[in-house]
């Protein structure tokens, strides 16, 4: 289902992606010159909804890295991936019961490129877009995404 | 909570080869079955030896095996022909489609049927050669209602140790006996309760709280219907639910509160109707439906459409919108809701997270999980205290719905400081309903929990006992001494959970992890994350605190926490229509208890 091999993930990498995001992005984001950090995505949160970062508004269009876990994807298959803030401990695709927090990035890829370990911390680059849009193939809808996107682990 | 994969979250599709593989080995052991026993149709619904209340309206259905002719089919209610004694005609469909098209076979739905007349009816379904034959019971209820309000308390997942642990935690113990007494400690435990499924001994809150809200039993993952074999989740037969009966027979108000999404299964149980509790969108129409008078708990994603940034709808519907131009007040946080409290509009919908609330220990202690996003939510007690000032205004009486959610949502990742900070808040929702029903004794209190989890307290771990294993610093029988919690500010909650001799407490199942001894103060524990073969592998995240110890997991490796226990759950009443309520109870006959302490089945006059 999953081609290639993929290295397990290290305990430096674990306690390195628990440890912190800012880390990671320095690692990652050689192709970008921009990056967003999770933080960094929205200004405001509430009830009645959230607010995009005036980053989010000044970067739309512009390739951007973003650093975070690869949760298990719908189908090995599909397009696109979600990318989290924290590793999920819970399937959202899979599970009834579970739901995605409110502060995904769906990474639709350019290239085929093999997946890595799920809830592995990676670098994803792509061309960022904000904005709901209902993926044709699944209905998922998502509010950020990184368009022909392509990433490295960290 | 948790159930494996197999049914979907948001009605994503998805491929799953061992799930397919196992449906068709299943399909080919149920032919099998078939070719060599004959002689029974696939099911009828509701099941043997359903119990109805007489007057509510619920969905018959008979399934065959493969294709009948619509001639060779009867269906006789107590030996005469179905429609005589029904007074109305069942829809045939001639093939029933599954996956892929499938053809699955022939059926009779017959949807809204209602029974006035108590008594056994025995239903019997025969085409060609086959035949199936279920006995169902019709009852009635007490003419005249003996309570005028009841408040119905559920700790999701409330199991016994829960409710020891908070004992121990929110007022100690000294020389084995206990410092104080829990709020619920003094509503008589009236029954024990049978959680089990339609389908398997074990059980989730979608279809233990709908057994509660309908009387009769369901599924894991279903509400408010049978699980038929047909893959679309809102087309299974239907019963009423409570809040439907109140709507069709009082003029009583209905009141939810949860600190969970208000759409999640046990809220939704109250009024929601899908073989999927994954189906939250939908569901919030369902709320909308039967419009709940006063609705608090998180879950706002869902009511927001699918262009507002933080929604999960696929869809532009504004339920936000609905519910206020439905005359609802709307509160969002702590202020607001106290706002509302002391305002004179009598509906309120109380929205204070996009997704399910943050529990006590974070709230109001530790200020982690999402609290920095949404600083201001009030907890359980406030929104109980609010609900029943808005209830209690109306003459004719109400019923009350309060969820301790996270009880269980904690209960899963084996984090059990946080599950029993959120059982001594929910203990304290308990004092709130008991002091209500004190100045209001025409009050039935239920308290209960939907289902157990594998957990248990065995003594205690101690730091200061010698050595670095934090293994040995495991204090059990006379080694365990009494835990050292205090609560200087006497507000009921231990001042800190890290004291130097803590509750040691453990599941007896969960997915591989490091047991660390220690409260997980950062944040709720991830015992478990899965890897690239979908196997859930212990989060080496907590490898390197110190002492901590690996525990191989016992239950399969897709499954990504602990699991609930099937267990009885303890169920305790006080107050008017509680003699109804006793001995070994299966957790749909509650409800018949509930339904003749309003009269919600009195013979029609």
């Amino acid at each position: 289902m999953i081609a290639g091999k993929i290295p397990p993930l290290s305990r430096r990498r674990a306690l390195q992606a628990m440890a912190g995001l800012p880390l990671l992005l320095a690692a990652g984001g050689t192709r970008a010159k921009e990056t967003l950090g999770f933080d960094e995505l929205y200004k405001s949160f509430g009830v009645l909804g959230l607010q995009f970062s005036d980053k989010v508004k000044r970067l739309s269009g512009q390739s951007v890295s973003i650093g975070g876990f690869m949760a298990p994807p719908l189908k090995a298959e599909a397009a696109f991936f979600v990318l989290t803030e924290i590793p999920m401990s819970l399937c959202p695709f899979c599970s009834s019961d579970a739901d995605w927090p409110d502060n995904i990035v769906v990474v639709y890829l350019g290239a085929k490129q093999t997946f890595v370990q799920y809830n592995a911390p990676i670098a994803a680059q792509g061309t960022l877009e904000f904005g709901p849009w209902t993926d044709p193939e699944t209905g998922f809808v998502s509010q950020l995404r990184l368009r022909d996107a392509s990433f490295d682990t960290v | 909570m948790h159930v494996t994969c197999g049914f979907y979250g948001s009605g994503e599709p998805t491929s799953n080869d061992e799930a397919s593989r196992m449906r068709k080995l299943l399909l080919a052991l149920v032919s099998a079955t078939m070719l060599s026993g004959m002689a029974q149709a696939a099911a009828i619904y509701p099941l043997d030896r359903a119990t109805v209340l007489a007057g509510s309206p619920f969905d018959f259905k008979v399934e065959f095996d493969g294709v009948v002719k619509p001639e060779d089919v009867k269906v006789t209610v107590n030996g005469q022909d179905y429609e005589t004694v029904f007074g109305k005609k069942a829809e045939f469909v001639a093939e029933e489609k599954g996956k892929e098209d499938k053809v699955l076979g022939s059926a009779l739905i017959l949807r809204g049927l209602t029974i006035a007349q108590a008594g056994h009816y025995k239903i019997e379904a025969t085409a060609g050669d086959q035949h199936k034959q279920v006995d169902w019971e019709v009852y009635t209820t007490a003419a005249t209602p003996k309570a005028k309000n009841i408040i119905f308390l559920l700790g999701d997942g409330l199991s016994v140790a829960h409710r020891t642990g908070a004992r121990i935690m929110s007022k100690g113990m000294a020389d084995g006996k206990a410092n104080g007494r829990l709020n619920m400690d003094d509503v008589p435990p009236v029954a024990f309760i049978g959680t089990s499924s339609t389908h398997s001994i074990a059980t989730d809150s979608a279809n233990t709280m709908s057994a509660y809200m309908t009387g009769h039993k369901a599924r894991v993952n279903a509400l408010g219907v049978y699980a038929d074999r047909t893959p679309d989740s809102l087309d299974d037969p239907k019963v009423e639910t409570m809040g439907e009966a109140l709507r069709r027979q009082t003029k009583k108000s209905i009141g939810i509160v949860t600190t969970a999404e208000v759409e999640d299964a046990t809220p939704a149980a109250v009024v929601s109707h899908t073989r999927k509790r994954g189906d939250k969108a939908q569901i919030v129409g369902m709320l909308y439906d039967v419009k709940p008078d006063v609705l608090l708990g998180g879950g706002s994603a869902y009511f927001l459409g699918k262009d507002v940034p933080g929604s999960k709808r696929k869809d532009d519907k504004d339920y936000i919108a609905l519910f206020k131009d439905a005359g609802y007040a709307l509160a969002t946080d702590k202020v607001e809701l106290d706002a509302a409290a002391g305002s004179n509009q009598d509906k309120l919908l109380g929205l204070f997270h996009t997704g399910n609330m943050d529990v006590t220990l974070d709230r109001e202690f530790l200020k982690k999980g999402t609290v920095d996003k949404f600083p201001n939510q009030p907890g359980l007690v406030d929104m109980t205290r609010t609900a029943l000032d808005k209830l209690s205004k109306n003459p004719e009486g109400f019923f009350l719905v309060v969820e301790g959610a996270s009880i269980d949502k904690m209960s899963h990742p084996l984090d059990w400081d946080r599950a029993l900070v959120e059982t001594i808040e929910f203990d304290k929702a308990v004092g709130v309903a008991r002091e209500f029903a004190t100045r209001n004794p025409d009050t039935l209190i239920v308290v209960t929990g939907d289902h157990t989890h594998g957990v248990a307290i065995i003594g205690t771990v101690d730091d200061d006992k010698p050595g670095t294993e934090m293994r040995e610093k495991v204090g059990t029988y006379d080694n365990a001494g009494f835990p050292n919690y205090e609560d200087k500010d006497g507000d009921g909650y231990p001042d800190r959970v890290d004291v130097s001799r803590r509750l040691f407490m453990a599941a007896n199942n969960g997915p591989d992890h490091y047991e660390t001894f220690r409260p997980k103060l950062d944040g709720v524990f991830v015992p478990a994350i899965q890897n690239e073969k979908k196997e859930y592998v212990a989060n080496e995240a907590y490898k390197d605190v110190p002492g901590a110890v690996f525990v191989e997991g016992n239950i399969p490796r897709d499954e990504d926490t602990g699991v609930h226990a099937v267990d009885d759950i303890v169920l305790q009443a006080a107050g008017p229509g509680v003699e109804g309520l006793t001995g070994y109870m299966e957790q749909s006959d509650v409800y018949r208890a509930l339904a003749d302490a309003f009269a919600l089945g009195a013979p029609k006059k």
